[in-house]
């Protein structure tokens, strides 16, 4: 490959510059990046809304905010996480590494993808410029009716809150169609199913996961729009509707949402333990194995948000069982991570610190899930503060602690250099202990009695100490966190320049240059085994017969990834752009009025057309450079 | 480190723990679910604990154990190669022992779940619960329909009978959750949910609502009076008389005031012409102890900033601001002292 090969390479795959290419951007490294900054403000701002939170129940009879106010800002801070944050970042991580982990040039869909994020932005603003106009949704980021509904919360705040979950879905549709499609049919030829990195098999698992949860949210929160907007009755009692049928629907989606933050940093434990213990991950067939299991499973528990409400007993037992079972693949998942560990040659660096935690942060919340799984003790545990505990336990032992292991694995790849390792375990530190004295006083207040989404607690009832204490720990992950941006923005500039494989690691992504050029590989690798780095180089080591100067990708086979076909991928249009706009006036305004959903489809419409409308000169390129089976 | 952290938080917990009240506390069983749920808990916290220290030691062995390395490090693939059945036979077997783990938790939880079911129920109180924004409304229910009576936010029931709690709600859906005594259950609307239980030791116990209900969530708190059967046939007894006639002339005005203002729109006073039903009934209001949902000590200078700024108290109250004269006000409140 020559220097005149690569530029060629470069330009071909290059976003347009400028102002105005800035919104033609297609390609998945430009977007990921994108995508990832923007879930992370929308995290800093939700982190910011509990801090507050945190200032009111510091002591009792808190007057730091009024309860009109501390409504709004529980509703913000758990919509926020669950669906501005926590899914979409693994989405959004995911989307810059799958390609590079399976030996692509791009994403499946490209356009669509830079669709996707378009509408998870505009989504989030709207969200934060309605709570900003004081109209942000004050009903719980599970929003259960009849309080969300059109008799108990009049106004505009909850359909505020169901448009953004309109907003969010769709974009994570999207994302999961792009990941399958990526992942099933561009992987490099050899790399079969059995020798795909475990990052990308949670991450096909995630995607095919979305596909069916989301669907039942959005159908909910559809539906809970109609009741509001065009006086449907789907959850009224009094009409026949069911005000469970909400709670239902919900979490049907919701707790396998829980499994849409969990299971992709199951995969970056797989990577990073892999690499710093300077081996493959014991048993891939029981890992693989266990993630398809944990996603099937991650259905059949919805169940046990409801053991207090009038269920049949009988039925609540089989969901006990199946929320216990759920923990065996979890177990063979960690047996299998603390064998690597042990048979391995350890590397202590901050990725992998940050991986440790999950074994004390995500164990001790899965087993306080353990006991939500009784129906019993959940009678006594549910709704309060334990619970609070128990779902930032899982969540962060389970999603921000190997995210931000995540993040210092992958930064060198991202950026072309590294983050301060100093101030990285001094951040790891602070959030470690931040963490535990924040929530660990809250499995004890929950058992005291106290329930969750109170803006005050009279003085008798002895919780002022542990909040205090709650409090304290909150500032701590606060101040992590700061450190956290810190490293990024000075080591983005400063920082050790990493080279291609800083960490010594096996897998593909880390073969070619830090940042990596536009179109990934300067030549399409052929892959001969599950470490390809790690493993002796095989021929044919690479693709020939893709143009450089053209976007054209080999598409393979689902099972064996042979190569199946010559494809030409679109190039940069500002079209996505555009039709996300589109998009946007179509759902704000249906918030309006429900005449929003006649008149805004004109637009929406047009520039869908526009955007397919069909080209000769694209339909003779696909001619000239697509070979088909 | 870890285990300093961990100290640290305990005994951080330890100093604050110490205050906590005992009358809303899901470990201090009062009555005979909650024990059965104590008890499962304290089974289910051992076993957790055990296994937690066992895979936090086993990963801290393994981590102790592994040589050191750096990037440049030879990876080792061999295992890719050959299967390494010793590891494997180990994570087998740890995986048997959480599966057989996970089987006692889910037997545990069935037997306490029978348990619970078993409460006997010969000579069971009987109250419908009704969860307003954001109130309690207890009905004492009766075969002999003269027997039975209406008060709110205040329960009273014999120590070692059974109480059968329906629910129902008025408006969202709240919980009804006294932790002491039973775990919580949701007042539905549109649904009848049935909460089962029995106090066996006398005292006063606090319950709260648990599920978010809107505005004043926080404030919609419950207060239990457990008490040997003749107290409780002594106050069931009292709480079916309509209210005394006022005696003195003070008390004779606060009833005027009381029938000839707003008041009389939302408020039942039993023997008087205020019969309505939107807000708490208070025939015998001055025999509780709290006002505004168990939140106020109910005492002459908290009712009447409750009655004249109602929101000042609790935001959002459905209860409006009564700008009454002072001396109706005092009038008013003189007769509210007489509803023993």
């Amino acid at each position: 490959m020559t220097v005149r090969d690569a530029e060629q390479l470069e330009a071909t795959w290059r976003d347009p510059p400028g102002f105005f290419g800035w919104f033609c951007a297609i390609n998945h490294k430009t977007i990921a990046k994108r995508f990832m900054i923007t879930t992370f403000v929308f995290f800093v701002l939700a982190g910011l809304l509990a801090l507050a939170m945190r200032l009111q129940l510091a002591q009792p009879n808190g007057r730091v905010v009024g309860p009109d106010q501390y409504d709004q800002m529980f509703t913000m801070h758990g919509s926020t996480m669950m669906f501005l944050f926590a899914v979409p970042v693994m989405q959004a991580v995911a989307m810059y590494l799958v390609p590079l982990m399976i030996g692509a040039r791009s994403v499946a869909f490209p356009r669509m993808n830079a669709f996707a994020w378009w509408i998870f932005t505009m989504g989030g603003i709207m969200l934060y410029v309605a709570y900003f106009l004081d109209i942000g949704p004050d009903a719980g980021w599970f929003a259960y009716v009849p309080l969300s509904g059109p008799q108990y919360s009049p106004g505009k705040r909850v359909d505020v809150w169901a448009q953004m979950i309109t907003f969010t879905e769709l974009a994570a549709l999207m994302e999961a169609i792009v990941i399958i499609c990526t992942i099933l049919k561009m992987r490099a030829p050899g790399m079969t199913l059995n020798r795909m990195p475990l990052f990308v098999w949670t991450m096909l698992a995630t995607s095919v996961m979305v596909l069916f949860a989301m669907p039942a949210v959005m159908l909910a929160s559809t539906a809970l729009i109609c009741d509001r907007l065009v006086g449907t009755h789907f959850y009224n009692p009094g009409e026949g509707g069911d005000a469970l049928l909400w709670q239902h629907l919900f979490w049907f989606f919701g707790h396998p949402e829980v499994y849409l933050i969990f299971i992709p940093p199951l995969g970056f434990m797989s990577s990073i333990i892999a690499t710093f213990t300077r081996r493959p991950v014991v048993g891939y067939p029981a890992m693989v194995l266990a993630l398809i299991a944990t996603a099937f499973l991650a259905f059949g528990l919805w169940v046990h948000h409801m053991f207090a409400t009038n269920l049949p007993e009988l039925g609540k037992t089989f969901f006990t069982a199946a929320s216990l079972m759920i923990a065996i693949p979890t177990a063979v998942q960690i047996f299998c991570w603390i064998a690597t560990l042990g048979s391995g040659k350890i590397n202590f660096k901050t990725p992998l610190l940050f991986v440790l935690a999950f074994f004390v942060i995500l164990l001790a919340g899965g087993l306080t899930g353990l006991m939500l799984a009784s129906v019993s003790l959940d009678v006594q545990l549910h709704d309060t503060f334990f619970v609070v505990a128990h779902l930032h336990y899982v969540l962060f032992g389970g999603g921000v602690f190997p995210l931000f292991g995540a993040f210092y694995y992958w930064f060198p790849k991202f950026t072309g250099r590294m983050l301060n390792e100093r101030l990285g375990r001094w951040q790891f530190w602070l959030f470690f202990i931040g963490f535990n004295v924040t929530f660990f006083p809250m499995h004890i207040l929950g058992l005291q009695g106290m329930t969750r989404r109170i803006y005050t607690y009279p003085e008798q009832m002895g919780w002022g100490g542990m909040n205090l204490t709650a409090t304290v720990g909150a500032f701590m992950i606060a101040a992590s966190v700061l450190l956290f941006i810190v490293n990024v923005l000075v080591s983005r500039r400063h920082g050790e320049p990493a080279g291609a494989n800083p960490w010594g690691a096996g897998t593909l992504e880390w073969s070619m240059a830090s940042p990596p050029p536009a179109g990934n590989f300067e030549r399409v690798p052929v892959v001969h085994g599950r470490y390809p780095l790690w493993q002796p180089m095989q021929e044919p080591s690479h693709v020939t017969g893709l143009d450089n100067d053209d976007r054209v990708v080999l598409v393979t086979t689902v099972a064996d990834a042979l190569p199946d076909h010559r494809m030409a991928l679109p190039t940069p249009s500002p079209w996505p752009f555009w039709s996300a706009v589109a998009t946007t006036i179509f759902f704000i305004g249906s918030i309006v009025t429900p005449w929003a959903v006649v008149w805004g489809s004109v637009p929406v419409a047009i520039a869908a057309t526009l955007w397919f409308w069909p080209k000769r000169a694209v339909a003779e390129r696909r001619a000239r450079v697509e070979v088909r089976p | 480190m870890k285990t300093r952290a961990a100290l640290f938080a305990s005994g951080a917990l330890a100093a604050a723990g110490a205050a906590a009240a005992p009358f809303q506390d899901a470990l201090r069983p009062a009555g005979a679910q909650a024990a059965h749920i104590g008890k499962l808990w304290n089974f289910t916290l051992g076993l957790c604990t055990l296994v937690f220290v066992a895979i936090v030691v086993a990963c801290l062995v393994a981590l102790w154990r592994a040589p050191r390395a750096d990037h440049e490090s030879m990876a080792d693939v061999s295992s890719l190669a050959r299967p390494e059945s010793r590891i494997h036979r180990r994570i087998a077997w740890a995986v048997g022992l959480s599966a057989i783990g996970l089987l006692a938790l889910l037997a545990a939880d069935v037997f306490t779940s029978r348990a619970m079911a078993r409460l006997p129920l010969e000579g069971a109180v009987n109250i419908e619960l009704v969860g307003h924004q954001w109130w309690w409304e207890a009905r004492y229910r009766d075969a002999d329909p003269s027997r039975e009576f209406t008060t709110a936010n205040e329960l009273h029931i014999p120590v070692g009978r059974p109480v059968i709690v329906t629910l129902h709600s008025s408006d969202v859906i709240h919980s009804l959750w006294i932790p002491n005594l039973q775990g919580k259950k949701d007042l539905i609307p549109g649904r009848t949910a049935i909460l089962r239980l029995r106090a066996d030791r006398p005292g006063v116990y606090r319950g709260q609502c648990a599920e978010f209900c809107g505005l004043e969530h926080a404030l919609m708190a419950l207060q239990v009076t457990a008490e040997p059967s003749q107290g409780y046939e002594a106050w069931a007894e009292r709480q079916r008389q309509p209210a005394p006639a006022p005696a003195t002339a003070l008390a004779r005005r606060g009833q005027q005031v009381f029938l000839g203002t707003t008041c009389v729109m939302c408020h039942t006073i039993g023997g008087t012409t205020a019969g309505a039903g939107l807000g708490p009934n208070l025939t015998h209001l001055a025999s509780r102890q709290t006002i505004g949902a168990g939140m106020f000590p109910n005492n002459r200078g908290y009712l009447a900033g409750w009655i004249a700024d109602p929101q000042a108290m609790k935001p959002g109250v459905n209860m409006p601001a009564n700008s009454l004269p002072p001396d109706d006000l005092q009038a008013l409140l003189t007769y509210l002292e007489t509803l023993k």
